[in-house]
């Protein structure tokens, strides 16, 4: 079943991010993949994460799906690339035959490994969104030019429910949605309170049923992870108090299952949030670990419990 | 002896760069006009028949043009950090322009703005989109920042937009509101 499919019929949905490796081959991500076959439904295939340059998102999109491992979505910054460009390689990527496309802003330049480079966005993730739109729904460039033939695409957007202005961050998905996002990942859920009122926020604004929202979820895996994730240096990630409390808590050698309990909660707990379609696990590295967590969340892969587990 | 290409890419970041006008680097600026005035401006220049007369008499002398985009450009430059990018978006922004973001995002805040409200590119200066939430809600415009927001035509910069805004070539940059309940077209951008 497709991803879009997945979502359609209202199934608890998961994605996992797959980030393309600095080198001129697949072929290690395909590994990584491997590793996530049947537990997920769709792996992101980010776009130079963190500004870094790594292999491109289309062509480790495509990797990935002729492998036949499982379904990627192709991920694409604003950071980059113009409207002329962006709107080539959507072409490009429907011809090739991916479908599932998620929209950002991206890291600004200055994060990566060539900070001098040129900061582009031309355009910004919500015209992005629209542009794509406009090429499926209207078979025309945002020039008003025709195309043929139209892409077949599902139109994902991401939202950071924990940024300032807090109050506005359900209206800005709102206008993602309007632009024409189908679903929606969210960054690192930590904060369930914040996390709940925004679903809630988003139910009152009447989208919910036009949008499938998968929850970010990630895993906390040692104490230098988590010294560099509450640090306040990755742009858009704060740890609340008590999670931080509570990883101190326990003995060095323990923080990681400690996240991974942490992590699991969260994706049990988000799961009954009306509204709440799926999780996004934003665990890159972590694939070898992924079917344990999503069985200690409780999440069932019916197809898997047959298969036996080699260890 | 000449560095390398890659001896260029990594050398070490020239440190904080301080915040102000650099060539047209775009760095978040803290409006200079109240909130309260802004918007009672606001309502003074919202295009209407004088102001339309008036610019279609400006736009006829190329001196007068370039006189009248002179002095908005100071105006503008001084109370919101200006850059001149002709599409002014003010008006539906809380005044707080959205192109001193370093991304230069028309639609809202990115995700990487700090717990505190800091801009994430430049950690000692506040979201412009975090500004201009608080001022539109202070005057009850936040359903301004509903609105769709077009992309930048990039020809225009440089230009008046006050004559743009007057004149109506600017009717297309937002939408008239949040478009949820019917799908916004994006219009054909040439």
């Amino acid at each position: 079943m497709s991803l879009r499919d997945k979502l359609a019929a209202g199934e608890f949905t998961i994605t996992a991010e797959l980030s393309p490796p600095r080198g001129a081959s697949a072929a290690a991500m395909l590994g990584r993949a491997e590793l996530l076959r049947g537990w997920v439904d769709a792996v992101n295939i980010t776009d130079n994460q963190g500004s870094h340059v790594r292999l491109a998102s289309w062509a480790g999109a495509v990797a990935v799906q002729q492998s036949g491992i499982v379904e990627p979505i192709m991920q694409m910054t604003c950071r980059d690339r113009n409207r002329i460009a962006l709107q080539s390689d959507l072409l490009g990527a429907g011809a090739l035959g991916i479908e599932n496309l998620l929209f950002m802003s991206g890291d600004h330049p200055k994060f990566g490994d060539h900070p001098g480079a040129k900061p582009v966005f031309d355009l910004d993730s919500t015209q992005l969104v629209w542009t794509a739109r406009t090429l499926r729904d209207e078979a025309k460039l945002i020039s008003g030019k025709e195309l043929k033939p139209a892409p077949r695409f599902f139109l994902g957007a991401v939202e950071n429910p924990f940024a300032p202005p807090v109050e506005y961050r359900a209206q800005r998905a709102a206008k993602k949605i309007a632009a024409g996002a189908q679903f929606i990942q969210t960054q690192y859920v930590f904060d369930l309170p914040v996390f709940t009122r925004w679903m809630t926020e988003l139910g009152d604004l009447g989208v919910l049923d036009r949008c499938a929202v998968l929850a970010g979820v990630g895993v906390i895996r040692s104490v230098r992870m988590l010294d560099f994730l509450s640090s306040g240096k990755v742009p858009g990630v704060q740890i609340p108090e008590p999670v931080v409390r509570r990883l101190r808590g326990v003995a060095p050698e323990d923080v990681g299952a400690e996240g991974a309990k942490i992590a699991a909660e969260v994706i049990a707990t988000v799961r009954q949030i009306p509204g709440v379609a799926g999780v996004h696990l934003l665990t890159a590295g972590y694939e070898k670990q992924t079917p344990e967590l999503l069985r200690l969340a409780g999440v069932d892969r019916p197809s898997l419990i047959e298969v036996p587990s080699g260890d | 002896m000449t560095r390398t290409m890659v001896e260029l890419q990594t050398r070490p970041p020239a440190g904080a760069t301080p915040p102000g006008p650099k060539g047209r680097r775009p760095v978040p600026s803290r409006p200079r006009l109240s909130a309260r005035l802004a918007y009672l401006v606001h309502r003074l220049v919202m295009p209407n028949a004088v102001n339309r007369r008036f610019a279609a008499l400006v736009e006829r002398s190329r001196v007068a043009r370039k006189l009248f985009t002179a002095v908005e450009r100071v105006q503008k430059e001084q109370l919101f950090g200006c850059r001149m990018c002709g599409q002014c978006a003010l008006p539906v922004s809380g005044y707080s322009c959205p192109m001193g973001c370093p991304k230069e995002l028309r639609n809202g805040p990115c995700g990487g703005v700090g717990p505190g409200g800091a801009c994430e590119v430049y950690p000692e200066q506040r979201c412009v989109w975090v500004v201009g939430f608080e001022r539109a809600s202070s005057q009850g415009a936040a359903a301004d920042l509903r609105r769709l927001q077009r992309p930048v035509d990039h020809r225009r910069w440089g230009e008046s937009s006050w004559l743009n805004y007057w004149a109506g070539r600017d009717d297309e940059l937002w939408t008239d509101d949040d478009s949820l309940h019917s799908p916004p077209a994006m219009g054909a951008l040439q």
